[in-house]
């Protein structure tokens, strides 16, 4: 942001009260400050979210308290805790009803990896096999502080995006919406399926 | 308030039954009674209604290589000492059927669609017998030994290396499918479809259909709350029936956030399942912690030093100070004091986590306790810290919360008369924790079955008579002065001392053969931890008797009949959380 008065031209008195700057940087700066995060809680690491929006750590100061229950007003999705077989079809679904341009927070070594859970048979080993993820925060759980870190690293993510490349202000650009996991014998993603069509027909059944 | 009237404890009652109900019990072995499936019902009725054994504590299933055994831990309410333990054996593992108890206790209900779900045993008689923590359609029986999971390397933990060569393998390198995932031979995705949930319960309601026709033509609907909903308290699901706005029918839909608790455990050595405990229910990490660590005990024969004793209290009051705290504020939170009661109740959680991440090394996992005593002494300082919270600092946010809320007009409004359970009703269905005595039963195993040191200390069992979620919400306020109580006294009492037994840390341990369960007033009830040990290194069975699991059951019961807003309410002050839940 440039001051007016660094430059020799204009009158005296707008000098000071003008600013330059460019559209991304505002506009950037604007979806900085009002991003709004999902009230998306799956396991443990949802409390500590809870502790990072209270009044120790204080969410707000960055604009971010306006915690929305539904994906349609939401920026960001903090994937807070276990992803489980059972609950990945939803969080995909939830996922696509955000409306873009919208940001993931893996939150956890389980929404990382599966974390401590992995070797569960009912827990999928990380959402970055169903969702693009844009920062992880390890812990088990992230401190509020890890956290915080987290979301500042959105802001720099947000903050180095233009308006004019941005992909969701493209009409030809525009994102379909992810495949929706099927809940089969096991859960099933519809974008595995030529691999896995391979495998059972060769009478794989177990590793 | 006054203190409960400990009854008068039977001597041992008449085993085993033969002249009331012949040819019910086969066998007496010192961990219980085995008895004939056919013969279960009458037997159950009896002891129920003649012996006062009223009260269904739990019910669990162990593959022993020749048969299933389902297991019945039975208490009365009226003689707490005593426990009686049902074991039905069943050989027939392809087909293996037992008469389902939802007629005598319907507490049974949750808990044998749980074991069901993961063993495969059919309940003869169970009106709603589907999966419950997985989703119908998965393939296999999950907790049955001969059982293997996607990612499955070896039986038990530790595995040989994780490092072939030298060189570390990724889980997902080492399994065909790259992935967690199994699949049976020759599926085909493009076939599939999803079957069908039949929700048994409210199945006579038909989304979109007219009601009996009276002059008011309500619309009957189903209502899907959540998994993603603000006021489930995590990921929870539940499928109401409202006509108008009144509740017909509820069903709870859970498991998703089943992380398999128990397989892992089963798979881990003993040691290794402190850590795991702490994400059960994750409020309450230090309260998990102990139930876990007096169970092994109770198998091994050991007994912590004093002064571990006394630090164990203390993080377990603690804790359940936390948790009222969450509770109470999320209660509030449910009820549309949009997060100022809540936020009140996380300031004073941070400071009290202050306190175990001092001890403990971490705030909300803390990984505290160990078999024999607790893992780290207490640092410097520390007690002068926990004494200035106790005596001076929760006190006073004890007369706020009572200024803010207790007298709020909005409040008594929605909460008195609302999701009323009676006495009986609520030892039927087998609720603990401030549930139970909200509904006017002063239960309270603290009191009645003093585990740990808690024998040596004052406090009143809370108990309110109303059963609705206002009582509910005044035992867990009356609760937190109780344990504020009980934290003054073990603060001045700790005495100087070891933290654990003499000798070495042993962190492969022995446990002899057996069977221990060890319940613990928990937070938000009765937390039993059941473990089958057969010598070797890793617990051969390993159940969690989750309170707010088999809280649950009665949530059609108190719901129906109220508001669609009211239901919200009714679940909030169940204190649910799903970590625990689901396992």
């Amino acid at each position: 942001m440039v001051n007016l008065s660094d430059s020799a031209e204009g009158p005296e008195g707008l000098k000071k009260n003008v600013f330059l700057t460019t559209i991304d940087n505002v506009y950037n700066w604007g979806r900085v400050r009002s991003m709004w995060p999902m009230a998306f809680g799956l396991a443990c690491c949802a409390i500590e979210f809870m502790a990072m929006m209270a009044a120790r750590f204080d969410l707000s100061r960055f604009g971010m308290e306006i915690i929305r229950a539904s994906p349609r007003q939401a920026d960001l999705m903090f994937v807070s805790g276990t992803v489980t077989k059972k609950m990945a079809p939803n969080i995909v679904r939830l996922y696509n009803q955000m409306a873009e341009p919208k940001y993931v927070l893996a939150v956890g070594a389980c929404a990382i990896s599966g974390g401590p859970f992995k070797e569960g048979y009912n827990v999928v080993s990380g959402i970055d096999k169903f969702l693009p993820v844009d920062v992880y925060v390890p812990g088990c759980p992230p401190t509020p502080e890890a956290l915080l870190y987290g979301v500042m690293k959105v802001h720099e993510k947000v903050m180095g995006q233009s308006v004019r490349t941005a992909p969701w202000y493209k009409r030809d650009q525009l994102n379909e919406p992810l495949p929706m996991p099927v809940l089969g014998p096991d859960l099933y993603n519809p974008k595995d399926r030529d691999a896995l069509k391979k495998l059972t027909a060769a009478k794989v059944e177990h590793g | 308030m006054a203190d409960p009237t400990i009854l008068t404890t039977a001597a041992d009652s008449t085993l085993p039954f033969d002249d009331a109900v012949s040819g019910a019990v086969l066998e007496a072995t010192p961990n219980g009674l085995v008895v004939a499936a056919d013969k279960l019902l009458e037997l159950a009725t009896y002891l129920r209604d003649q012996q006062g054994y009223d009260y269904l504590s739990m019910v669990t299933s162990v593959d022993w290589p020749p048969y299933f055994e389902v297991v019945y831990y039975l208490y009365g309410v009226a003689k707490p000492k005593d426990l009686l333990v049902l074991k039905v054996r069943l050989p027939d593992k392809v087909n293996s059927v037992v008469p389902s108890l939802i007629s005598i206790w319907p507490g049974a209900d949750l808990q044998e669609r749980e074991v069901y779900d993961m063993m495969g045993i059919r309940f003869a008689g169970h009106p709603n017998l589907r999966r419950i923590l997985l989703w119908d359609g998965f393939q296999g029986w999950p907790l049955r030994k001969d059982y293997k999971e996607s990612y499955y390397e070896e039986d038990t933990k530790p595995f040989k290396s994780r490092h072939p060569d030298g060189k570390h393998l990724w889980a997902e390198d080492r399994v065909p499918w790259k992935d967690n995932i199994t699949y049976p031979v020759a599926w085909d995705p493009d076939l599939f479809t999803q079957p069908t949930v039949q929700y048994r319960k409210i199945m006579g309601v038909d989304a979109g259909g007219n009601g009996d026709g009276k002059d008011l033509k309500t619309e009957r609907v189903l209502i899907n709350m959540g998994p993603q909903h603000p006021s489930t308290h995590g990921v929870f699901r539940m499928v109401v029936a409202v006509e108008g706005e009144q509740v017909v029918g509820l069903e709870p839909e859970i498991g998703y956030l089943h992380r398999c608790h128990e397989k892992i455990g089963e798979r881990n050595t003993y040691i290794m399942n402190i850590p795991f405990t702490d994400r059960l229910d994750y409020i309450t990490s230090m309260s998990n912690n102990l139930g876990y660590v007096l169970a092994v005990e109770k198998l091994m024969g050991l007994e912590a030093p004093e002064r571990a004793d006394y630090i164990r209290v203390i993080m377990a009051e603690f804790t359940r100070i936390i948790s009222h705290f969450i509770a109470v504020g999320f209660l509030f939170n449910d009820l549309g004091a949009y997060f100022t009661p809540a936020l009140y109740g996380l300031r004073e959680r941070e400071l009290i986590l202050d306190l175990f991440e001092a001890a403990a090394g971490s705030r909300m996992m803390c990984n505290y306790m160990r078999f024999g005593g607790v893992f780290a002494d207490l640092p410097a300082g520390w007690v002068e810290r926990a004494r200035d919270l106790v005596w001076n600092r929760l006190p006073r946010v004890m007369e706020q919360f009572e200024d803010l809320l207790a007298g709020n007009e909005i409040f008594l409004a929605r909460a008195r008369g609302v999701g009323h359970l009676s006495a009986a009703e609520a030892i039927a269905y087998s609720m603990a924790g401030p549930m139970l005595r909200a509904s006017g039963v002063p239960y309270d195993i603290r009191k009645v079955q003093p585990y740990s040191i808690y024998d040596r200390f004052e406090f009143d069992v809370c108990c309110r008579p109303e059963g609705d979620v206002w009582a509910r919400f005044r035992v867990r306020m009356d609760e937190i002065y109780q344990s504020l109580r009980i934290l003054k006294q073990a603060l001045d009492g700790l005495p100087e001392g070891p933290i654990m037994p003499p000798g070495k840390r042993q962190y492969q341990i022995r446990v002899p053969a057996g069977e221990a369960y060890s319940r613990i007033e928990g937070p938000k009830g009765e937390l039993g931890f059941y473990v089958v040990s057969d010598g070797k290194p890793n617990p051969y069975r390993y159940h969690v008797r989750a309170p707010t699991f088999i809280n649950l059951t009665s949530l059609e019961k108190m719901c129906v009949g109220h508001k669609i807003a009211d239901s919200v309410v009714i679940l909030g002050a169940i204190d649910i959380v799903l970590g625990e839940v689901d396992r």
